[in-house]
């Protein structure tokens, strides 16, 4: 009964700051309404027991991922209402239900035809972390160590691309150099 | 042994490669001399192998050189059979190319294409030789289109004159068409028999039901018919006279249109198990030998009366074979091939003579400064027309006493009636152009005799139209066995007599005619006025009965406007258009969907979705079926079922 | 009433639809990565709930890749973002047409 008030409470609500995301014209709002939807996203990672997996959520969306949006917005001018692509609504309509209704019969299928074997079970008495971790650490290893090193080349990536003059070096450069290149006016 | 035939087989084929070598180089005259050697070669091998055949008996060479195909139950050879049909035709075919061979090496002297004009020759001689010696059906369709490919190039060797390739074309489509009869006859004795070597082939035929026998008869001649120039696809022979003068000697009277005939022999056994086939040939034989010697009677192209009077002769061959005297019919071939190649090649020298003037009303008076020419042409006329004790004279009588014991008295009257007209046209061609005035004169031509060596090359060919017919007895020893064949005997010596002798008084009666209508001295080049000009008879035969106008009005015609309607209509309108169409509509697909690609982001997201709406959409459909399949199968059968 | 697979597979479903309305519709790059965001987190509900049910902890391993992809996403988007707004002072789709062929 808690499990089911539980789902349709935070249903609603992730439905709801979504779609204020994707409706709204205000980019301040839309980013609120994100951050707050992916914090009751984290509610149902809990409800399903997957704890880890809800604790990373709120670190690492709400943490990271907005905390980066929100220094982004900062460069942009934001105070602005966002302009809307005047677009068909029925094809934008039409389509996204379209397709969501395709995914739901994907996914669905193998359910009804019971298919499914579990490859990696649960253990009953461990905890959900120490599973995650000795799954984590044996069998996705590789994957796990990929996804370390997309995420160090994404950090340098984000560094390159947004941070001033990286192809220069002041660590190399001698003192006049430094000088000159503070005189030049800013580029771009 | 062995080695003899292939000597006698390939040295032709090495004489074609070697002087295949030189088609692009200037004239070197040494190309012509050693083809002439290899050439000479495979004469001697075939003579060596003739001996020993006559010596030891009844034995046959059979070799099988290699296997061409084996599948399944197919199983064909490149076999060779030297028995006595086949080493006679040998014989022929390589003296008679011997001689012509030398003979182009004097005749060809001016021309460009001298070292081009030896490789075709020897290739047609290995061809021939091929056509002779298979021991298959398809051993002898290879040889059968080998000559017929090189008759093509040949005739059109002077490729630059529109009418040597138009008659180069005409002589290839006509023998295609009659190929393709022999095709299906080929077909159906594969089919029948299950297989194509003679031996296998002729044994199997006995057991067979007439009906079927009688087709593959009747498409085997068809083949015939076209290779010997047989009505109705006569007209290319006279045309093929288009090309050199030896070519003509050699081919188109020798060896490539006797190969009908040949083939007629050589399926003996078929054709003797179906009499009514065989009168069919008979009377069609000699309704040709009619029908050509009328059209020589009047025409007025040397080489084209010589041409029609080997298509009589021929005629006379189908019907020696039809009514089943086959060995007379090969006889008569061998004797044909010495007087005829050596008309041909003294017409040859009368053309040298007169710079390529073909008409004889422009030439006479021209025993005086070519006398050997003379003689020569004057005794082929007389082997020809059948005066004894010339070549001709043995070998066309016993065709006629064989129609006549025969009882086909129908034939016998029609070919004796012919064996008058040979004698006047042959005749009247060499009155004009030997005797009387001197006509050319006026044109301003200085004939003068041929090399010495081609008038020696063409003894050998002289001294056997003399005397071939002692050559009679021997020969029908030799063949008798193999081609079953009697001699005819007339019951009453009397009867005989009176044949033999009026037949004689007949032709000598035509000969002194022509002499005296035309060697006169007042025959003049005739201008189209006279009386006898302006008759429908002649006018009739002098368009060779209007059968190339009937051809080219009513076949050519309708079928040039008939491709003209599938190129305009069928191939322009629906098979060009469904082509182009294709390409239309990936251009046009192209130029529609360019403005999806109009860089604007939002766009091809958008059309990314769409896309993948497309794939899920896949997905879910294959799904279903693959889980369904049964199902689905169950209903499509009962849909089926309905 | 008990809450089934279904239920959340059909939340997980809606919340992609808007997901993907918003990245059809949306203009301004920024708001366009946030309704990528959300693309994203409903498939994580779908891969959590399956893992759930089924007792499989595959599920949860994928949701943890796609929030790891999803962070550098982020970091190389808004890095790119940033570039094109200096250049050309603003983050509108429309205008990126530098594609055009």
């Amino acid at each position: 009964m808690f499990e089911a008030v539980a789902f349709y409470l935070f249903a609603f609500l992730t439905i709801a700051m979504f779609f204020i995301t994707v409706t709204t014209s205000q980019a301040l709002y839309a980013l609120t309404a994100l951050a707050a939807g992916m914090i009751f996203i984290s509610a149902f990672f809990f409800i399903l027991g997957a704890d880890f997996l809800g604790v990373i959520q709120i670190i690492v969306y709400t943490g990271a991922v907005m905390a980066l949006y929100a220094f982004g917005m900062m460069f942009f001018d934001t105070t602005r209402k966002v302009k809307e692509k005047r677009g068909n609504r029925y094809i934008i309509v039409g389509l996204s239900t379209l397709t969501a209704v395709l995914i739901v019969v994907i996914f669905a299928a193998p359910m009804v035809s019971k298919n499914i074997v579990a490859l990696y079970p649960v253990i009953e008495d461990a905890g959900n972390i120490q599973l995650v971790g000795v799954i984590l650490f044996t069998k996705y290893l590789i994957p796990f160590e990929v996804a370390a090193i997309m995420l160090l080349v994404a950090m340098v990536a984000g560094i390159v691309l947004a941070g001033k003059k990286m192809d220069i070096s002041l660590t190399l450069m001698s003192s006049e150099e430094i000088k000159k290149e503070e005189n030049k006016k800013v580029l771009s | 042994m062995e080695t003899l035939l292939y000597i006698a087989l390939f040295a032709p084929l090495v004489s074609s490669m070697f002087s295949a070598l030189f088609t692009t180089t200037p004239k070197k005259t040494f190309v012509g001399v050693i083809a002439s050697l290899l050439i000479f070669t495979s004469f001697v091998s075939t003579s060596l192998l003739l001996a020993s055949i006559v010596i030891n008996g009844n034995e046959s060479v059979h070799v099988e050189m290699m296997t061409w195909m084996a599948t399944g139950n197919l199983y064909i050879p490149f076999g060779f059979i030297v028995d006595k049909v086949s080493v006679t035709m040998m014989m022929v075919v390589t003296l008679v190319s011997t001689i012509v061979h030398i003979y182009s090496i004097g005749y060809m002297d001016h021309d460009k294409s001298f070292n081009r004009f030896f490789a075709w020759l020897s290739a047609f001689v290995f061809s021939m030789m091929v056509l002779v010696m298979s021991d298959n059906y398809a051993g002898l369709f290879i040889g059968w289109e080998g000559v017929g490919l090189c008759s093509w190039g040949l005739i059109g060797f002077w490729f630059h004159k529109e009418s040597a390739t138009w008659a180069a074309n005409e002589a290839f489509i006509m023998n295609r068409i009659a190929d393709l009869g022999m095709l299906i006859g080929i077909f159906l004795v594969y089919w029948n028999t299950g297989t194509l070597q003679y031996e296998g082939a002729f044994e199997v035929f006995k057991t067979l039901d007439p009906a079927t026998l009688t087709w593959i008869g009747i498409f085997l001649f068809i083949g015939a018919m076209g290779k010997s120039a047989q009505f109705p696809l006569h007209t290319w022979l006279a045309d093929a006279m288009e090309g050199p003068t030896p070519v003509s000697a050699l081919i188109h009277a020798a060896t490539m249109v006797t190969a009908g005939v040949y083939l007629v022999i050589r399926s003996n056994e078929l054709y003797s198990l179906i009499p009514n086939v065989g009168l069919f040939i008979a009377s069609l034989g000699a309704f040709v030998a009619l029908f050509a010697a009328s059209m020589a009677l009047v025409n007025r192209d040397m080489k084209r009366i010589i041409a029609y009077s080997t298509l009589s002769q021929l005629g006379y061959m189908f019907a020696a074979a039809g009514l089943g005297a086959y060995w007379v019919a090969l006889f008569h071939l061998v004797a044909h091939a010495f007087f005829k190649a050596l008309l041909f090649l003294g017409a040859g020298n009368v053309m040298h003579a007169m710079h390529d003037e073909l008409d004889p009303f422009k030439m006479g008076g021209l025993k005086k400064v070519m006398k050997w020419t003379w003689i020569m042409m004057t005794i082929a006329s007389l082997a020809l027309a059948g005066i004894f004790p010339f070549a001709g004279f043995f070998s066309k009588d016993t065709i006629l006493e064989a129609a006549f014991a025969e009882h086909h008295f129908v034939i016998y009257g029609v070919l004796l009636f012919t064996a008058g007209l040979t004698a006047f046209y042959s005749f009247r061609l060499v009155a004009l152009i030997f005797h009387g005035e001197e006509r050319y004169k006026i044109f301003g031509i200085s004939p003068h005799e041929a090399y010495r060596f081609m008038l020696v090359a063409m003894s050998p060919l002289l001294i056997l139209a003399m005397i071939a017919g002692v050559l009679q007895e021997p020969f029908f020893h030799m063949i008798e066995e193999i081609l079953s064949a009697h001699e005819y005997h007339i019951h009453s010596h009397t009867t005989l007599w009176i044949m033999l002798v009026g037949t004689q008084v007949f032709v000598a009666l035509a000969i002194l005619y022509a002499y005296k209508k035309y060697a006169n001295a007042f025959i003049k080049v005739p201008d189209g006025t006279s009386a006898i000009e302006n008759s429908f008879v002649y006018k009739f035969l002098y368009n060779q009965y209007y059968i190339p106008y009937f051809y080219e009005e009513y076949l050519v015609k309708p079928y040039r406007e008939l491709s003209d309607i599938f190129w305009n209509k069928v191939d322009m309108k629906i098979l060009d258009a469904s082509v182009d169409g294709i390409a239309g509509i990936i251009y046009g697909t192209g130029e529609k969907t360019r403005a999806m690609q109009s860089g604007n982001l939002s766009v091809m997201l958008r059309w990314m979705v769409v896309g993948f709406v497309v794939l899920l959409s896949l997905a879910v459909v294959f799904g279903l079926t693959a889980r369904y399949s049964e199902n689905i199968t169950v209903i499509f059968s009962g849909l089926g079922a309905m | 009433m008990e809450i089934g697979l279904n239920h959340y597979l059909v939340l997980s479903t809606i919340l992609f639809a808007i997901g993907l309305a918003g990245v059809i519709k949306r203009k301004n790059l920024l708001l366009l990565f946030f309704a990528t965001e959300i693309l994203l987190n409903s498939v994580n509900i779908a891969f959590a709930a399956i893992s759930h049910y089924y007792g499989d902890l595959t599920g949860q391993m994928f949701a943890f890749f796609i929030i790891a992809i999803a962070a550098s996403e982020v970091a190389v988007g808004l890095g790119l973002l940033i570039v094109w707004y200096k250049r050309h002072g603003n983050i509108d789709l429309e205008t990126m047409k530098s594609m055009r062929g």
